[in-house]
């Protein structure tokens, strides 16, 4: 794997138009917007893509849609995570030569669709979790999540547990006041956290992900024609994927994601190592996500959490910067949130992101979750 | 016991397992085991997700086991269970090995009455004339 490090890079990020509240676009109009802002950003045509990524939505969709006619073609859905498990399977396919141009988009709705309606609601009955969770209102990521918590709090502490976990929410809203795409900017408290209220226990409202409008998209192609694009080439140093369940009640521990596999493989490819990160950019659709992966990318032993992100370490002025476009928590989270992950990582190693750019930012890890903490993916990427 | 209207969402079984909710009517929680791996596990699958041996069977579970995780769900996940809430979703590991998921009744839904590694036992609740959910309550007996 080592020998495909290097070998292709993000030329081309962006979010859709607008982010937030948007009643007045569909999500396949945020997968557009966002695909055509990623090409302008890349200096590139519709016309040069030949790879097409996409989750949620199959990429026979996205391709009508867009009017975009692949020869390598990757609608690989496992959650959240997919989009950077995208970028790893572009630099493969990049790589082995079935395309130079990967477009991956994402679009969703999560905000409005609440109004204007999700349909029935069940699904299909021959997925297990229809006969074993939905039954018991195991439905959503907020149960199985706080399931997962409430397992660590017992392991480890549940006071411990519940600092950690304030400090992650109240760092990432720091972060958030400092981008101006981000939905909630109004300070947070420690006493704002604790206080607010229940979703489902452990977690409060503060523990929770927004959900938001919004589409992203990013753009990977060789290093040969990175180097000849507008801007610096984000380099993919180091990638790895891995997934060990589905439903929630098929984790084999509830304290331990799959990122314990791919952060130690994407380093390892990488040729880096933890000392060597300027950013982390890590999936919060919960605070306990944040938590639980810092743990399995091996910042620190599990358990060790709370410790790690102590005293606002992670918040802005900290020396872990963490999540700086104000995360899922607070800056937006449409449902599958990967992708502005990679969006604000490309950002921060171009030194594009105003009052929050994180000085000197050269090596970034991005790891995403899906699913129900079943899937990961993990990314390095850097500049020159 | 049957309510009028029950809209929450209700199990389709499946071939793998027409026995086990065949037997959660009857009032009795069986799983699978492995007779290679002698391994008992959750869902219900022909073959084992261990080792992948085909040499399974049922066996009945004797319901008892210990709360292994848990959460209090203020905000219902679908307009279906918005009446419930707040209720307890839970994972319970069963003493005959494998862990499985429910709801805890007969508790108060309050982080100071329930707790991960209580002992729980299974009870059963039918909610239409074909399918009875298996679910757990703090245990009476103790195990
Ligand atoms: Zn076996």
């Amino acid at each position: 794997m080592a020998k495909l490090s290097k070998t292709a890079a993000i030329v081309g990020a962006a979010e859709s138009d607008e982010i937030g509240e948007v009643p007045g676009k569909s999500a396949l109009q945020h997968h557009a917007e966002a695909a055509h802002n990623a090409l302008a950003d890349a200096g590139l045509k519709k016309s040069d893509v030949d790879g097409l990524f996409t989750t949620g939505f199959s990429t026979l969709s996205i391709g009508e849609y867009l009017g975009i006619q692949p020869r390598f073609t990757d609608c690989t859905w496992v959650g959240g995570s997919s989009f950077v498990v995208h970028v790893a399977h572009a630099l493969a396919a990049i790589n082995a030569g079935y395309c130079e141009v990967a477009l991956i988009t994402h679009g969703e709705t999560g905000r409005s669709a609440r109004v204007r309606g999700r349909g029935s609601g069940f699904t299909n009955p021959n997925q297990p979790q229809e006969q074993y969770e939905t039954p018991y209102g195991i439905m959503g990521p907020p149960a199985a999540y706080a399931m997962a918590c409430s397992r660590y709090m017992h392991q480890y502490g549940e006071e411990r547990t519940r600092q950690g976990l304030a400090e992650i929410a109240v760092s990432t809203r720091k972060w958030a006041q400092l981008n101006p795409k981000a939905m909630m900017r109004d300070p947070m408290t420690f006493e704002d956290y604790h206080d607010s209220r229940w979703i489902a226990w452990p977690f409060h409202v503060l523990d929770c992900c927004l959900v938001t409008d919004a589409g992203g998209a990013v753009v990977v192609t060789s290093a040969e024609r990175a180097r000849n694009l507008k801007k610096k080439p984000v380099w993919v140093l180091g990638v790895a994927e891995s997934h060990d369940h589905n439903m929630f009640s098929q984790m084999p521990d509830l304290t331990s994601t799959v990122s314990r596999v791919t952060g130690k493989a994407a380093l390892q490819m990488a040729g880096v190592t933890h000392d060597d990160l300027d950013l982390a950019m890590i999936y919060d659709s919960f605070t306990y996500t944040t938590l639980v992966s810092l743990e399995g990318l091996g910042f620190c032993e599990p358990g060790e959490g709370p410790d790690f992100v102590k005293a606002q370490r992670t918040a802005p002025g900290g020396d872990f910067p963490l999540n700086t476009s104000g995360g899922g928590l607070s800056y937006t989270h449409t449902g599958m949130y990967g992708m502005f992950l990679l969006v604000e990582a490309t950002r921060q190693l171009r030194g594009e992101t105003g009052e929050r750019q994180v000085p000197d930012c050269k090596i970034a890890l991005v790891n995403g979750t899906g699913g129900q903490l079943s899937s990961t993916g993990t990314a390095i990427l850097a500049v020159d | 016991m049957v309510e009028q209207t029950y809209d929450k969402p209700i199990p389709v079984p499946q071939p793998e397992s027409d026995y086990y909710w065949n037997k959660a009517r009857e009032g009795e929680l069986w799983l699978r085991r492995c007779d290679d791996c002698e391994t008992a596990y959750f869902y219900p699958r022909d073959i084992c997700p261990h080792c992948f041996s085909r040499n399974t069977s049922w066996v009945q579970s004797s319901g008892k086991g210990t709360l292994h995780a848990f959460a209090i769900i203020h905000r219902a996940p679908h307009p279906a269970f918005k009446a419930e809430a707040p209720y307890v979703t839970a994972l319970v590991e069963l003493e005959d090995g494998a862990r499985i998921p429910t709801n805890i009744v007969q508790v108060e839904p309050e982080p100071t009455q329930i707790r991960v590694g209580m002992a729980v036992e299974a009870v059963f609740e039918q909610i239409t004339d074909e399918i009875t959910l298996p679910k757990f309550r703090p245990a009476k007996s103790g195990l």
